[in-house]
């Protein structure tokens, strides 16, 4: 088996701009419902944990490798909480396709944030033989 | 259309160089653009064309450059026929 990396770093700044100017239309284009749920404070939306779900959504892709011509909206790569603290990724639609396709069954992934900026890794196993084509 | 798609670049791509400087065809990622600020894009010209990309639209390719961002509202908002 061959490892893929992903890492994504976001400006913090930047998602609290989406917010402000696009609001309810960035949610629901980007985030899952439960992701925007799991970003509820008592203050509303939190522009950092959106942001880190963001920059795992983009470690992700780092790791799925689609062409620039393969489509993957943002909201088939979802981020998801254990009430333990920890999270996990769940993939739909084209990203769970784009996985299947490469061999990719198992990711594991990490979010860390300071000061304005957001930033997730990304790790899964693929086959040595897909990895070594085009993808 | 492409002036009005500079505009939107220029406010919301966050790049590291000058639009003006940049030909239709100049890759928008490598002059700076990241992906969060693709999406910023991406929403900005759907209010200002009063289109939506759809899903199948949301690839790397369409966003890459002034001239895919055009050809791709020109598919969604056809000019009228004569």
């Amino acid at each position: 088996m061959a490892l893929r990396v992903g890492i994504d770093l976001v400006s913090i700044t930047s998602v609290q701009e989406s917010l402000r100017l696009h609001a309810t239309r960035y949610l629901q284009r980007v985030f899952t419902e439960a992701e925007v749920r799991d970003c509820q404070t008592d203050n509303g939306i939190d522009p950092e944990r959106l942001a880190t779900r963001f920059a795992a959504k983009e470690a992700t892709l780092k790791v799925l490798r689609p062409s620039k011509d393969d489509a993957v909206p943002w909201n088939t790569i979802e981020v998801r909480r254990d009430p333990a603290g920890w999270v996990r990724l769940h993939l739909s639609g084209s990203a769970a396709a784009l996985a299947d396709s490469t061999g990719i069954t198992e990711l594991a992934v990490s979010l860390t944030r300071e000061k304005d900026f957001a930033s997730a890794v990304v790790i899964a196993e693929c086959p040595i033989e897909i990895d070594a084509t085009s993808r | 259309m492409t002036d009005e798609i500079r505009k939107i670049i220029e406010a919301h791509a966050r790049l590291s160089v000058d639009v003006g400087t940049l030909s239709e065809n100049d890759d928008l990622y490598q002059a700076g653009m990241t992906s969060h600020a693709s999406v910023n894009v991406m929403l900005a010209l759907e209010d200002h064309f009063d289109v939506e990309f759809p899903d199948s639209m949301l690839r790397r390719s369409v966003f890459e450059s002034i001239a895919a961002i055009a050809s791709a509202l020109g598919e969604l908002h056809p000019e009228p026929s004569a």
